[in-house]
């Protein structure tokens, strides 16, 4: 089987860019890439392209811009972890030979509010259902039962992303906050207030992935992508990110941020414990939490004790989100996974400079979303 | 007139009721019903009424309209252990989070949402707290 390394990244920074179209984003992220890669016109075999708003053909669109068409071009729509999805897609197409380099980007404006999703049958929203932050507060609701988490603990995240976020240019909110402007901003679904939901936003980022042994001299460092892997949900979670209307008292099953998770450990042979640094998915400060007991960063019910340990700061034994999260960056759904892989590739190459996690040599990036898809990640270098 | 806000979700009478179904061969309860069991994928499950009572397992509201919504904010979203074994998310008659706690006794009830264009009062299923844990 192939080897797959990262041999270009590229970014256009996420938040409100009016005037700027989903494919001019998309063309300033691949454009970035390929130059990184020291690819142009006809050097990838195929491209895969995330989005869930960008309309038929995105992808295309993009591309035509560059002149750089005539291979397959499929837009990968799998809510939040659209581009996990496109990155496992194109992992496995060069593993099996199929290709010598792919490249897979995202590129997204969301409308502005609430994420109004055609998943929700029109009854549920005329009955107040399709309220997706609810479904947030519910689930941060049995965190605190579960786990212990506080509201305190909850502007704690918020707090440490947004002083992340504060370093890293392509953020939207770059300017740190206090826990008492947290908790003193809005009520939106209690526990939840407005500055621990992510902004539904715009964006795009683009990654070229080539055959581990056709890599030859690209200029900058290859990262190798050790795993990439997509799940959907198992039945029986009545707060599944699938959102259905009930579910078991007896729910006795992994939800899929944990099957990806275990399944990218195994593909990349490494485990929680041989982790530097970790971007996941933080839609709400308590998703973040619960992130960590999912992806087995720390015990079930362990998620705010590490947190409080410090652990997952910048400085910390295992900084989480030092891109600021999507707390900081906003979501643009098809290109949220890809930043976090964007920003993760920069890690390891040492060059995020006041954000910048010493020495780190295994990463992972983690989305879960609509669905439900989880997508697990894992770099290393 | 008083409609549903979607017919075959539950039963507007006195009692009101849930409409479910139950597997013919996992026993599992849905909600709402199915034609194929999501536990098991076997097919034609029986239709039943599912228990008009429950114990809170989770609670929020929401305080600005969601998308499609033209209700009154806030209300509550909750979600209910119901006698069968099954957990369901529902409207909750009580909008405040601070005025309910794990385990409090819920019962099913019929709530109004709005007017439609024709003047009919369009409903829906809640549940709502009956007595403290």
């Amino acid at each position: 089987m192939n080897g797959v390394v990262i041999t270009g990244v590229g970014m256009h920074p996420f938040g409100r860019f009016d005037g700027t179209s989903t494919t001019d984003m998309g063309v300033f992220a691949v454009r970035q890439a390929l130059r990184q890669a020291g690819i142009g016109r006809g050097g990838f075999g195929a491209a895969f392209c995330g989005t869930a708003y960008g309309g038929v053909a995105t992808g295309h669109k993009v591309l035509s811009r560059l002149g750089m068409t005539g291979m397959p071009i499929v837009d990968v729509e799998a809510g939040c972890a659209s581009g996990g999805a496109a990155l496992m897609l194109a992992a496995g197409a060069i593993r099996a030979g199929q290709y010598d380099t792919v490249l897979v980007f995202g590129t997204e404006k969301m409308p502005r509010g609430i994420i109004r999703s055609s998943f929700f049958e029109p009854w549920q929203e005329e009955a107040g259902l399709a309220a997706t932050p609810a479904f947030f507060g519910l689930r941060a609701q049995r965190l605190a039962i579960n786990s212990g988490v506080t509201k305190d603990h909850l502007a704690r995240v918020v707090v440490k992303n947004r002083r992340h976020g504060a370093a890293n240019p392509d953020a939207m909110f770059q300017k740190e906050v206090t826990a008492d402007a947290v908790l003193s901003s809005r009520l939106v679904c209690d526990p939840l207030h407005l500055f621990m939901l992510c902004s539904p936003n715009e964006g795009a980022a683009a990654v070229v992935l080539t055959r581990e042994d056709r890599a030859g001299d690209s200029g900058a460092a290859p990262v190798t992508l050790a795993g990439a892997v997509l799940r959907s949900h198992l039945p029986g979670a009545v707060l599944s990110e699938s959102t259905p209307l009930s579910g078991l008292v007896d729910e006795a099953v992994d939800p899929p941020s944990t099957l990806a998770a275990v399944a990218a450990f195994d593909e990349a042979g490494v485990g929680p414990g041989d982790l530097d640094v970790v971007e996941c998915q933080d839609t709400d400060a308590a998703r973040e939490l619960l992130s960590y007991e999912e992806l087995g960063l720390c015990e079930p019910g362990g998620s705010a004790a590490l947190l409080e340990s410090g652990a997952t700061e910048l400085g910390g034994r295992l900084p989480v989100n030092p891109s600021g999260g999507l707390l900081s960056k906003g979501e643009p759904l098809g290109a949220s996974a890809l930043g976090q892989v964007v920003e993760l590739v920069r890690q390891l190459r040492g060059e995020c400079g006041a954000r910048q996690v010493p020495d780190a040599r295994v990463a992972l990036a983690h989305t879960v979303g609509r669905g439900a898809n989880a997508g697990v990640v894992i770099l290393t270098r | 007139m008083r409609v549903m806000v979607k017919e075959g979700l539950f039963r507007d009478g006195d009692p009101p009721a849930l409409l479910g179904s139950r597997c013919r061969s996992c026993a599992n309860h849905h909600f709402p019903r199915h034609d194929t069991c999501p536990y098991c994928s076997a097919e034609d499950p029986v239709p039943v009424e599912l228990s008009s009572t429950g114990t809170l397992w989770s609670w929020t509201a929401v305080t600005a309209p969601p998308p499609g919504y033209e209700g009154e904010v806030p209300f509550g979203i909750g979600v209910v252990e119901l006698d069968d074994g099954i957990r369901v998310i529902t409207r909750l008659t009580e909008s405040d989070p601070g005025a309910l706690t794990l385990g409090t006794q819920m019962q099913l009830a019929v709530v109004p949402l709005h007017l439609d264009g024709e003047g009919n009062e369009v409903v829906t299923y809640a549940f709502a707290p009956t007595a403290a844990p």
